[in-house]
């Protein structure tokens, strides 16, 4: 679709950086999502990376109301968002103050000058403007008056200068589509789609678009700057969208709703950054699915729970926090042995801590967090397009093992987007739930299957299978309450094997880049897949003795990684936390593995990686 | 039941369980749990469909000796298992068993909202104003002053008074009646089941360990007749002892409240008291305050206003969606932008 026309020579690059960075008010994460959607289409591969303040309007032009989108793509295959932007669009002071240092030496600068007013100056912390004093020498800065040229660009349109103001990150976009050789026309029809009742409106920030489109043709930027082009990626034949983790996992529940023939009841409390996902499926109910927003979020977990006694497939998505609060009822469908999901978007901790940051801090409370020997199933996706597959996974277990399955997911797979090759659901596997339905005299509801240890699902309306379930211990046989000890003891190391045997279910743990054996292996888990692969990739190159591991399944862990683990002199663990998978590696395998650790509310860029490995090389 | 079957009368022992009761002797729960056993059959109740779900606490208990479906929860949560279980399945026939600690104290949020929601379940609570099972603390209704293991000294929070809590959170249908007044007990069930939305039921009930008598002021056989107002819808508000003069409620004028008259004093004749009206929230509000002595209790259906079930919308939309929307997922993953890799 590469029809753009070329007026300059454009210089080819493998892959770019940009971050959009302004008030939370300036529209900059629609900004990035529009020039995300264009790349995609353009045929790149890419990686986003919104990052937005949890305050929904903080006051206008301070620094802890600046929100930014990052967006990394390129010709070759792009597995992070990037470590340092290339270009940094800064919408005002307190945006260029909070995401300078991060631009790379000699970067872009986009500067909105019009927005360097004493006032701004002074609420983003700076004594004197750094567009005058020299503090900007040291990379490429382009000073714009965007917001003179957006009003100028509306001016037909007889808006107020606040109003005319609201296009001016369209101004921006169509400039920043200019400079890397995008074509406006996508973004000119999602303007028209959401301002479909406001022709006004749209016209308006259209023809601000166009304009700075029209800017980066005709005016002469200053040399050495642009113009760009970033040929299309080789990515594997197929139909391709672009996909965040939050869409990914609600389309993933839907499909495991139709693959396992279960209705899908969802039982959900609002919570940063998970509540997309409740929009998302409350919007899917042509699918049959429930959604019931409940009074918070143990009525969520204990609502899923009922569902799942129900007959249906009862899930619950949340973040750290809610997952606290429901602990006791996920003791209990432990113990009532029902399938569960229980989708933890983590965010930062604890307590509230950085509820609009991500981290991977929830890892310890997935698997241990509950009163009592409780075992449950824990996994983890790595991509926002593995979000889809894991939670069909999830559904896959807990239907299987009767059991609740924990998956954890984060704020930056969740907001974060990738092309995203779309799956037949005729090439998905089936796993249809059965019911018991054969009337029994005496029917005892924790009789268990020989291979899985799962008992029958005998839902309430099976006539003859009329049973009590609760809390309480069971009898090993016959259901009913029990306080014998030795029963007691049975089951919980019951309930711990059938745990323990989902690992015969699942494939052996692959070797994700690398041999078997080498130097170094590095364990990963969840959204620092990319960031990881990417830089045991670079040390190979450079001929190290490196290879990464990536678990998917953490509780139990795949058959064979203990011999991986073995098959190397050392084993690092990269981990947005203060050390919890290196915990669990260490205490299940014997294994001294080390931690990498960022607890920074942002993920791991490559080089942090590549450091880590280069450390962990000389330590040998 | 197949076609073949020939349809079997129930009795009681069919919705008796196998399970030995562990309720202490005397307790009033057993009275609740025999005239359940016995009503349930009697109104054509189907053990299959038939589902009692609870919390913690003594009268939590109560589904393990039903032979239905039974659900055993977590302290105070049994509301939302149940919403759960009838938004997935909405014909079954759902009865929610909780108590005055389980359902006003960890569980008020969930009691609240299921009200409020109008799911159709019927709650019933057994009020005996004590926690029973952790053996004697004060509860969210017990009267100020009472001395407990752990208000040595005399409580001194003021009580909730269940139904007008029930009313407050927008409660469609609520009544109350007395553990071991079966002849009053069972047609409020029976009266609760035919109900669409949530019926709240407050039970007294005495609790012969930790609280014996709590509810002796009410139910003292001597005195029943002028400390218990039997409601009826469209009958006049009377009671009193069979010896004794007829009282009666009514208005008290230029005010908002209710007084008690006696008729054939000052001129008071039956016309002047009020005729219970079990459509009118505010006079369910002025009824379910009253307590001996100065007023007798009111029993019975205090309110019971139509409204949609919660339930019933939640199942109306999803169908109404799945008529004209997308139900393939292969349309879904597609829909909006996507592109071709050759």
């Amino acid at each position: 679709m590469d029809t753009f026309t070329k007026s300059q020579t454009r210089e080819t690059l493998e892959s770019v950086v940009i971050r959009f960075a302004g008030d939370s008010g300036d529209g900059m994460q629609l900004t990035g999502s529009q020039f995300t959607h264009t790349t995609a289409l353009m045929g790149n591969d890419l990686a986003t990376f919104p990052d937005f303040p949890a305050e929904i309007r903080a006051p206008a032009g301070t620094t802890y109301g600046v929100s930014g989108f990052q967006i990394h793509f390129g010709s070759q295959d792009v597995r992070t968002p990037g470590d340092a932007p290339d270009v940094l669009v800064a919408m005002n002071p307190a945006a260029l103050i909070t995401n300078l240092a991060d631009l790379k030496p000699g970067g872009m600068l986009i500067v909105n000058t019009g927005a360097y007013t004493k006032g701004n100056l002074k609420k983003a912390g700076y004594e004197q403007s750094p567009l005058e004093d020299g503090s900007l020498s040291a990379y490429r800065v382009i000073n714009l008056d965007i917001q003179a040229m957006t009003i100028a660009a509306v001016e037909s349109f007889g808006l107020g200068t606040k109003d005319a103001l609201r296009s001016k990150n369209l101004w921006t976009l169509g400039l920043v589509l200019w400079l890397f050789g995008r074509e406006y026309e996508p973004t000119v029809a999602y303007l028209e789609q959401k301002f479909a009742k406001k022709p006004a409106i749209a016209q308006a920030n259209i023809a601000a678009l166009k304009a700075g489109h029209a800017y980066g043709e005709t005016a002469e930027l200053p040399s050495g700057i642009g113009p760009y082009e970033v040929p299309k990626a080789k990515l594997s034949p197929g139909l391709y969208r672009n996909i965040t983790g939050n869409d990914a996992l609600a389309w993933g529940l839907v499909a495991a709703s139709q693959l396992s023939g279960l209705k899908l009841v969802l039982g959900s409390y609002p919570i940063t950054p998970a509540s997309t996902v409740l929009h998302s499926l409350a919007n899917l109910k042509s699918f049959g699915v429930t959604t019931f927003q409940a009074e918070d979020e143990i009525a969520a977990v204990c609502a899923a729970v009922g569902a799942s006694w129900g007959g249906a497939m009862g899930v619950t998505t949340t973040s750290g926090p809610g997952v606290a609060l429901k602990a006791e009822a996920i003791g209990l469908a432990v113990m009532l042995e029902l399938p569960l999901i229980v989708v933890d978007v983590q965010r930062g901790g604890p307590s509230t801590g950085l509820p609009t940051k991500t981290e991977q801090s929830d890892l310890l409370q997935a698997a241990y967090g509950r009163n009592g020997d409780s075992p449950l199933c824990v996994i983890a996706a790595a991509t926002p397009g593995d979000c889809f597959y894991m939670a069909i996974e999830a559904a896959r277990i807990a239907v299987k093992y009767m059991t609740p399955v924990m998956l954890l997911t984060d704020g930056y797979l969740a907001n974060g987007a990738e092309p995203w090759k779309i799956p037949a659901m005729a090439d998905l596997p089936q796993f249809k739930a059965k019911f018991v339905t054969e009337r029994t005299e005496g029917f005892h509801p924790y009789l268990r299957e020989d291979e899985t240890l799962a008992r029958p699902w005998a839902i309430p309306g099976t006539p003859g299978l009329e049973h009590r379930i609760g809390g309480l211990e069971k009898n090993y046989d016959s259901g009913n309450i029990s306080y014998d000890p030795d029963n007691h003891h049975k089951m919980t190391k019951t309930r711990a094997a059938k745990i323990a045997g989902i690992a015969n279910s699942v494939p052996e743990q692959e070797i994700e880049v690398g041999e078997a054996t080498g130097d170094l292996l590095v364990v990963g888990w969840g959204s620092t897949y990319g960031a990881i692969t990417m830089a045991v990739r670079r040390a190979r190159e450079a001929g190290k003795s490196v290879s990464q591991v990536h678990l998917r399944h953490i509780v139990p862990f795949a058959r064979g990684l203990d011999t991986l683990l073995r098959g190397f002199k050392r084993v690092i663990v990269p981990e947005m936390n203060n050390g919890m998978l290196v915990k669990m590696l260490r205490s299940e395998f014997l294994v001294d593995a080390i931690g990498v650790n960022k607890i920074a509310g942002q993920p791991f860029k490559v080089a942090e990686i590549e450091n880590a490995i280069d450390s962990a090389l000389e330590n040998l | 039941m197949s076609p073949s079957e020939p349809a079997k009368k129930l009795t009681r022992k069919d919705f008796t369980s196998d399970q030995d009761i562990r309720w202490c002797p005397g307790c009033g729960d057993y009275a609740i749990l025999a005239t359940m056993q016995r009503t349930l059959p009697t109104v054509g109740a189907d053990p299959a469909k038939t589902v009692f779900l609870s919390g913690i606490g003594c009268s939590s208990r109560f589904p393990y000796y039903m032979n239905t479906y039974g659900f055993h929860s977590i302290h105070g949560r049994a509301p939302a298992f149940a919403t759960g279980l009838k938004l997935t399945n909405p014909e079954l026939d759902i009865w929610v068993i909780t108590g005055d600690g389980d359902g006003l104290s960890i569980g008020g949020n969930h009691l609240m909202h299921m009200l409020r929601r109008n799911v159709d379940v019927q709650m019933i609570l057994f009020n005996n104003r004590i926690y029973g099972l952790t053996k004697g603390q004060y509860s969210p209704t017990s009267l100020v002053g009472l001395r407990s293991p752990s208000t040595p000294l005399g409580s001194i929070d003021m009580p909730v008074t269940p139904a007008l809590l029930a009313l407050g959170a927008g409660a469609r249908f609520v009544a109350r009646s007395v553990d071991t007044m079966a002849k009053h007990l069972a047609p409020t069930f029976v009266e609760a089941r035919e109900f669409r939305g949530t019926s709240f039921i407050e039970v007294l009930q005495n609790c012969p360990v930790f609280h014996d008598g709590a509810w002796n002021h009410v139910t003292d056989k001597a005195r029943a007749g002028s400390t218990m107002l039997m409601l009826e819808h469209g009958k006049p508000m009377l009671f009193g002892d069979k010896d004794g003069p007829q009282q009666g409620l009514r208005l008290k004028p230029n005010s908002l409240e209710l007084e008690v008259v006696t008729l054939g004093e000052g001129g008071i004749t039956q016309d002047d008291v009020l005729v219970h009206d079990e459509t009118n929230r505010s006079m369910a509000f002025l009824l379910g305050g009253l307590e001996p002595p100065n007023f007798p209790i009111a029993l019975g259906v205090l309110l019971r206003e139509q409204a949609p079930a919660y339930d019933a919308g939640v199942v109306a939309q999803v169908e109404a969606a799945q008529q004209k929307g997308m139900t393939d997922v292969d349309k879904l993953l597609r829909a909006g932008h996507t592109w071709t890799v050759e």
